[in-house]
């Protein structure tokens, strides 16, 4: 095939050559039909949105593409011509390339093994190891990361790591690059650096698929949107007359008027304070939530915000610094003792801290809150109030399907993401701390998961809501910490909160520094 | 339903479907024994086509005589089973459970011939002594594990060596002898209400642990600790209790399956039990039990075990060679597991 000019600004017209054409596809699981007749089109150079409620049915339809799931029902058309595999290698071979929703590098591996791992250089099983760091240094400069070959993938930054997997995904004829929920976990900037690199791969003539629950990503990267829900395809429109509520209507099937409840914010006794903490990512932080309070932290991926939550539950360790919770001393923090004394964490990576994913929703929902659920006496299991707690909170944050018997592993990034607030919701302790809470979270549940945290701030409880989301911190928050390099560099409270305040302490500038006239904000 | 179309897709009518084979209109027999394959694996169905097999080669296979025997023979192998089965739970692994057995087996006769005392008070020490050495071996391996954080695959192979080292050092390489003869009669061959006395013993026990796993929050624990360890721990489980808790209830399991070995072979061996480490994470696998931890049920375990106990009674009555016997086990090992990834991965 030719290629086609290619459309490099958002919102040109789409170029009518189908690189791939998917036709009334159809998958079923057991109990599930998670895709119902779809059908979808992308072509060479456009990057072709798909949006939907946790669960609609995306990362389904791309693991088919990838040829990871095979469909039930439907086919796949390359260059308009009928297509069948169902292996990735295949899948690969058509020139279709997938970035999972979930992580997908070897971490003990160097960045340049990952990359040309399964086709490592070299002749005869003997690999050429000397040529490694060149060719990795070309597969990275397509994607513009100045990563080292030789580092240890665990070393990197998340968005590093993003980096690499795409530049991994471009190896090869890559001609359909599938990216699914790429920004999840990054930052505002990462975010916004991904965004370009997306667009310039689409000028280059790429196809792109692009999955996001981050809405207002959309009009900076798509050229079309197709919205899914229940498995089906609601519509495919232009993105000019994909208006965000419109969106979030075809979506949903309601309109979500006030994504941010309002409060009134009437703080009393101080619930956690952290006072001097200084460890392996943090200097001599200090910060205080008070009950009643929603307190956010802000801060660069790096910043050192999430390591001051995980201290406070023991999971890093401290050198120097007090916590306490709920005026008494916690001098040795553990995740037991913090449960004990009242203080709730909810952590960002579900996969490895958060969930058992080879278990029920059920257990995971009441793991470690069997008692706070009243499911235990003596040590002895009730499994039908169990349930009934399971079911509670299934239904209160609209798990979907909503069957809490099903192995973790088999819902989607978002509904687990929701078993691992229910869990801590359970427990009826004094302070929540956040942790990227809507990582993943669609836009639907988003609105219920922010009037959680108000309910829980309304009923006296001390929120820290620790986010790399700055809208969402800006819209929650009674008051923000800004940290940057593992320090607090200010502390923002109610008219203060606003993007540009936010955006000028991002890179380090201190509280003495004159805020950047007007146009600081994104 | 209709679904709103917005832009143009291609009038291609329907086609077929990409995977035909895949799912058929009607086939409700086939996907439902499919269905019970996927959910339970192949092991009642392997189960239910050997004995046919067997009853209908050699008749004597079914007689009350016979199942019995398979009874008999057969507790010892579910004791260590569901101790192995308690830690492959928590994602570990005891390769020393043939030196438990051995070791128990060696104290127990040794305290039992040399204590003086009542009969019934002589046996009870004997008895204790054996439980004692499954608590010690499980502190053992539980501090070397969940303390000094040595895998359990090499933490149980080292202390292999050091349990076995000591069972033949106490017993200088000598069986045991000098046991009071009510403990080989009622342990050993003992009946009771027409059931043999080490087999109320072993379902008791089976029952007790199903109660542990399925319904106390302990249970809970373990399943989750081995599904996902740093979950576990954020979540407020106290994992280092756990997996002590796990390691002792393995080891004890263990040293009673040896007090009883030692009342049927009516001596005191530092060679007993060696064959259980394969034997009992090949049941426990072959039940469905994952080796990488929080998956496995008790109930299919038990079938693992009858599987193998019955595969090697039937083989011996219709004389296959102990060399076959070995090879046949191994093979069907390997088989189940092999099975096992073919159903992990088509799910
Ligand atoms: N292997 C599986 N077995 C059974 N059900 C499954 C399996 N994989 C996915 N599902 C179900 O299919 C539906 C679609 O899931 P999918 O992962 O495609 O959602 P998604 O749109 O990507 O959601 P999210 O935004 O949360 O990532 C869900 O209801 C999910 O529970
Ligand atoms: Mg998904």
């Amino acid at each position: 095939m030719t290629a086609v000019a290619p459309t490099a600004e958002p919102g040109a017209d789409p170029v009518p050559a189908a690189l791939l054409q998917v036709e009334s596809l159809g998958k079923s699981f057991p109990g599930v039909r998670a895709l119902d007749d779809v059908d979808l089109d992308v072509s060479a150079g456009e990057v072709h949105v798909l949006l939907g409620e946790n669960g609609a049915g995306k990362s389904t339809l791309i693991k088919i593409l990838a040829g990871v799931q095979k469909a039930t029902t439907g086919r796949v058309l390359v260059d308009g011509r009928d297509v069948e595999f169902d292996t990735p290698r295949q899948a690969k071979a058509l020139g279709i390339s997938t970035i999972f929703q979930e992580f997908s590098l070897v971490p003990t591996l160097t960045v340049a093994e990952n990359l040309f791992l399964g086709h490592l250089p070299g002749t005869r099983g003997l690999v050429a190891r000397h040529r490694l760091p060149a060719l990795a240094r070309e597969a990275l400069a397509r994607v513009e990361a100045d990563i080292p070959p030789g580092a240890v993938v665990a070393t990197l930054p998340r968005s590093a790591q993003q980096l690499v997997e795409i530049a991994k995904g471009l190896l090869g004829e890559a001609r359909l690059l599938i990216l699914d929920e790429p920004t999840a976990s990054l930052g505002n900037r990462e975010s916004q650096h991904l965004i370009e690199l997306v667009r310039a791969l689409a000028g280059q003539g790429l196809g792109i698929i692009y999955i996001t629950h981050r809405l207002q990503e959309i009009p900076k990267v798509a050229d079309r949107v197709t919205v899914l829900r229940d498995g089906r395809r609601i519509a495919t429109l232009p993105v000019r007359e994909a208006a965000e509520g419109r969106l979030v209507e075809l979506m949903t099937g309601r309109s979500v008027e006030d994504l941010y409840p309002t409060r009134q914010c009437t703080p009393g006794p101080a619930r956690l304070t952290v006072d001097g903490l200084t460890g392996p990512e943090l200097r001599d932080v200090s910060i205080a939530v008070h009950a009643g309070e929603i307190v956010g932290i802000a801060g660069l991926l790096g910043s050192g915000k999430s390591a001051v939550g995980r201290s406070c539950f023991g999971l890093d360790p401290m050198r120097t610094g007090h916590v306490t919770v709920s005026g008494t001393p916690f001098p040795r923090p553990s995740p037991s003792g913090a449960l004990r004394r009242g203080l709730v964490y909810y952590p960002s990576d579900r996969r490895r801290q958060g969930l058992a994913l080879n278990q029920s929703l059920t257990a995971n929902i009441t793991l470690g809150s069997l008692s706070a659920a009243g499911a235990v006496r003596w040590g002895a299991l009730n499994r039908r109030q169990e349930r009934r707690v399971a079911d509670e909170y299934v239904g209160r944050l609209s798990v979907r399907p909503s069957d809490p018997g099903r192995r973790t592993e088999l819902f989607s990034g978002g509904n687990q993401q929701k078993a691992l607030l229910a869990r801590g919701l359970i427990r009826d302790a004094a302070v929540h701390v956040f942790d990227e809470p809507t990582v993943g979270i669609d836009i639907g549940a988003k609105a219920d998961i922010y009037q959680l945290m108000a309910d829980l701030a309304e009923a006296g409880k001390a929120v820290l809501l620790i986010s790399s989301d700055l809208a969402e911190v800006l819209g929650m928050a009674d008051r923000v910490y800004v940290m940057h390099e593992g320090q607090v560099v200010a502390h923002l409270i109610g008219e203060e909160i606003t993007e540009s305040a936010v955006l000028t302490h991002f890179f380090g500038t201190s509280e003495t520094s004159t805020p950047l006239p007007g146009g600081a904000s994104a | 339903m209709t679904s709103l179309r917005s832009t143009t897709t291609s009038a291609t009518p329907v086609a077929p479907t990409m995977t035909p084979a895949a799912r058929g209109p009607a086939r409700p027999l086939r996907s439902r024994v499919l269905g019970a394959v996927l959910k339970n694996g192949l092991l009642p169905l392997l189960l239910l086509a050997m004995v046919t097999v067997f009853a209908i080669l050699e008749p004597r296979f079914l007689s009350v005589d016979n199942l019995t025997n398979v009874g008999r023979q057969s507790v010892y192998l579910l004791l260590i089973t569901l101790a192995q089965m308690v830690l492959l739970l928590c994602a570990q692994l005891d390769l020393s459970v043939g030196a438990t057995v051995a070791l128990t087996s060696v104290v127990t006769a040794m305290v039992m011939s040399e204590a003086s005392g009542p009969t019934p008070v002589v046996i009870l020490l004997g008895v204790l002594a054996g439980i004692g050495i499954g608590v010690l071996m499980g502190l053992l391996n539980a501090f070397l594990v969940a303390q000094l954080k040595v895998p359990s695959f090499m933490a149980t192979l080292g202390s292999t060596s050091i349990a076995t080292g000591a069972a033949l050092m106490l017993s200088k390489g000598a069986p045991v002898i000098g046991l009071p003869l009510p403990f080989l009669d009622v342990f050993g061959t003992g009946s009771w209400l027409g059931v043999p006395v080490p087999v109320a013993i072993a379902v008791l026990f089976t029952l007790v642990l199903y109660g542990v796993l399925y319904w106390t929050s302990f249970g809970r624990s373990l399943f989750a600790v081995g599904g996902n360890q740093h979950a576990a721990a954020v979540a407020g489980i106290r994992v280092k209790a756990v997996l002590v808790s796990a390691f002792v209830l393995c080891s004890v399991l263990t040293a009673i399956a040896g007090v009883l070995l030692t009342a049927r072979v009516a001596s005191g061996e530092a060679t007993l039990g060696s064959s259980y480490v394969l034997l009992s994470i090949a049941a426990a696998v072959l039940g469905g039990t994952s080796l990488f931890g929080g998956e496995g049920r008790l109930g299919m375990v038990v079938l693992g075990v009858l599987f193998i106990g019955i595969l090697s009674n039937g083989m011996n009555l219709v004389h296959v060679s102990s060399y076959v016997q070995q090879l046949v086990i191994g093979a069907v090992l390997v088989l189940a597991v092999a099975v096992d990834r073919v159903k992990a991965t088509t799910q």
